[in-house]
């Protein structure tokens, strides 16, 4: 297993006022994601548990990107990752901050 | 991020076995149960907004076990477990997560179970309500899977036997087989839907021991012929059988929950004499199919792509199908 | 030990306990009363016939013990075919002297359930399910139950049987097991020598009777050398109420964290 963690600063807290909130499933191709609201305002931190060793650029790069589109301070989300492909990891965060923002 | 070797094909008999899926309805209780999350099939499954789940995700519970194999774990272990209401009434619910390592037992997945049932002997709320979808024990915790399968038995059986109805309630991807399989065969009451399949030995299994003569797991139509829902229906394996839908499964546990048998030899008597009958007469039936013939089922042939509402018919003229002693 | 060694420990005057088939049936004095005797002998299978027979006995026994002798006309005749195959036992059986209900023993050797079409086309769930219900229903009508585990057991027919006791005790050399080291080699992917060292510390997923009683499983392993009808009777007076194998897991090593995620689901359902 890998661990990897990213952190970011934020401009803006994520709005809503749901305190975690849970979505995907741990499953060959994809992941679950938790998302907690225990973070300041302007951090975000996301960490990934996979079991696909050598892929820390490309989770760095669709981490950046999800930070960079959603703004998600306050956050601090885990991965468990059953080795989802790039993009069903960006549709999964997206989904987990819409629940959020409930 | 490429696509792993598969992490949840363990033991999971039969998984992809499904069916072509029904059409998907949006409507929040329309959703396929067999395409359905363990999470949103409870929440589809209760009263809106009901569900308040123990021990849930933010507590990470999660196998101590699994990192050992280089697996990777869930934040719940593969259980969601909690109270809710179901049309009003109190009840606690377990739901497997069977994408999940096959939604087998491991010692947390089992343990959260056991928990949730050995509190419902205080709590006594109308009905413990199982969402099974399992391959059976997880062979990465084997010997703590089995033994929580032997504590869920004895404990359902305790509650069973203080009036408490324990109604298993299976149509998901893993079905429910090994230890799944005897836990489903010791509730009050059991719900299947066509992609119900009930076994212990799942078709990948008895074709690694006994070979593709006796079993071909490929054969998908065979798999279900012989493990799936209808079958289960209709030699009173199973005591109702509803559409792929969470509202389906919600009025077969509504109604399941009115019936639920004693826990006591009167029970266990006739359980004994309608699976020594079941063994009598239909012992010598090589396929499902015959059995059904037997049965009185006018064209068996066509049970496998029959509706819903015809095989309901189906089932009203099948007198063992309605022998529900369990 | 064989069977045969065991029952003249068990029963040092003499018993009436046959083996047909594999199944094993019949009774023989114990304490101040009668036992009851079922199992599995010689690695044998369990399918759907047997798990049915072994569960006509167990419900004879019961009914007995309930004084409620010849009630049912379907369960006499029931009754009657059982012994018929050499496993239901005589209606003197009774309660123990003192009030309590005679015991029934459960001795286990076998393999795992049968793996055939036949059996699953039959419904193996209901009929082992079954099998594990009267037993849990003797249990709580009164019957101590004890399984004994002497030679090997594993899957369905373990949870059926010796798992579905109150206390299950093993002799030296049992081999419980989920499945053995190879196909969970095959299963997991996993190299068979690296499983192999890992098995020698973690009992949790590793066969064999040691890392069953890890688990709690197994309650404790009997002396060979003493009388086992006394080591029996002892393990029935400690018997706990509760079901005490994941406080045993716990102490044990084998199961580190079932206990203590059962109590806390428990004690947050308990929170209303």
């Amino acid at each position: 297993m890998e661990s990897l963690t990213f952190r970011h600063a934020t401009t803006k807290a994520l709005p809503g006022a749901a305190p975690h909130a849970i979505t995907g499933v741990v499953a060959s191709g994809n992941l679950e994601i938790l998302l907690e609201r225990v973070l300041p305002p302007d951090a975000c931190e996301v960490a990934v548990e996979t079991p696909i060793a050598g892929y820390g650029a490309v989770w760095a790069a669709v981490v950046a990107d999800f930070v960079a589109r959603v703004q998600p301070g306050g956050l601090r989300i885990s991965i468990n990752d059953g080795g989802a492909r790039p993009d069903t990891v960006s549709l999964r965060l997206l989904q987990g901050a819409r629940l959020m923002e409930r | 991020m490429p696509a792993s070797t598969d992490p949840d094909a363990v033991l999971s008999g039969g998984d992809e076995a499904g069916p072509p899926p029904p059409a998907r309805a949006t409507a929040r209780t329309g959703m396929s149960w067999y395409e359905a999350s363990a999470r949103q099939r409870v929440a589809a499954l209760c009263d809106a907004g009901t569900f308040a789940e123990f021990l849930g995700p933010t507590e990470r519970r999660t196998s101590p076990h699994l990192p050992l194999f280089d697996l990777p774990r869930a934040f719940d272990d593969g259980i969601v477990v909690g109270r809710a209401r179901l049309d009003g009434k109190p009840v606690l619910v377990a739901a497997q997560e069977g994408r999940f390592m096959g939604g087998a037992f491991g010692e947390v997945h089992g343990a959260k179970l056991i928990g949730l049932l050995r509190a419902a002997l205080q709590v006594r709320p109308a009905a413990v309500l199982i969402l099974f979808d399992t391959g059976g024990v997880r062979l990465q915790e084997a010997n703590a899977g089995e033994t929580a399968i032997a504590e869920a038995m004895r404990a359902i059986a305790a509650l069973r036997a203080a009036g408490v109805p324990v109604i298993g309630l299976v149509g998901g991807r893993a079905g429910a087989y090994g230890g799944g399989g005897l836990i489903a065969g010791t509730c009050a009451r059991l719900a299947v839907s066509e992609s119900g399949r009930i076994s212990v030995s799942g078709p990948e299994v008895i074709e690694t021991n006994r070979g593709a003569e006796e079993f071909d797991s490929r054969d998908r139509a065979l798999v279900w012929r012989t493990m799936g829902g209808k079958h289960r229906r209709l030699i009173g394996g199973a005591d109702a059988f509803c559409d792929d839908t969470a509202a389906g499964f919600r009025a077969a546990a509504l109604d399941l929950i009115a019936r639920a048998p004693a826990f006591d030899l009167a029970t266990l008597e006739a359980e004994q004499a309608r699976l020594a009958a079941r063994i009598a007469r239909f012992g010598d039936c090589r396929d499902a199919a015959e059995i059904w013939a037997r049965l009185g089922v006018n064209d068996p042939d066509a049970v496998p792509a029959m509706e819903a509402a015809a095989f309901a018919e189906t089932v009203a003229r099948v007198e063992e199908a309605h022998h529900d002693a369990r | 030990m064989t069977l045969a060694e065991i029952l003249a420990s068990l029963f040092p005057d003499g018993h009436a306990v046959r083996v047909a088939d594999g199944l094993i049936g019949g009774d023989g004095p114990f304490a101040e009363g009668q036992a009851t005797v079922i199992g599995v002998d010689g690695d044998t299978a369990l399918g759907v016939e047997g798990a049915l027979a072994l569960a006509r006995a167990v419900l004879d026994a019961v009914r007995v013990g309930d004084g409620a002798r010849s009630a049912d006309v379907d369960a006499g005749s029931a009754r009657e075919s059982a012994r018929k195959q050499g496993l239901g036992a005589g209606d003197d059986r009774g309660a123990v002297g003192n009030g309590a209900k005679a015991p029934i023993l459960v001795l286990v050797d076998s393999d795992s359930q049968r793996m055939s079409r036949r059996d699953e086309l039959l419904g193996l769930n209901e009929c082992l399910a079954h099998l594990a219900k009267a037993l849990l229903l003797a249990d709580q009508a009164g019957h101590p139950t004890v399984g004994l585990i002497y030679g090997h057991s594993a899957a369905g027919a373990f949870i059926a049987t010796a798992l579905a006791t109150r206390v299950l005790a093993a002799l030296p050399g049992a081999d419980p097991s989920v499945m053995d080291l190879p196909s969970v080699a095959r299963v997991t992917k996993l190299p068979l020598d690296k499983l192999q060292e890992m098995a020698k510390s973690t009992p949790v997923f590793a066969p064999g009777l040691d890392n069953m009683v890890a688990t709690g499983a197994v309650h404790a392993v009997l002396d060979p050398g003493k009388p086992l009808a006394g080591q029996i009777r002892a393990l029935i007076a400690e018997a706990a109420a509760e079901d005490v194998r994941d406080r045993l897991g716990a102490a044990r090593g084998g199961r580190p964290v079932a206990q203590a995620v059962a109590e806390a689901v428990a004690a947050a359902a308990l929170r209303g």
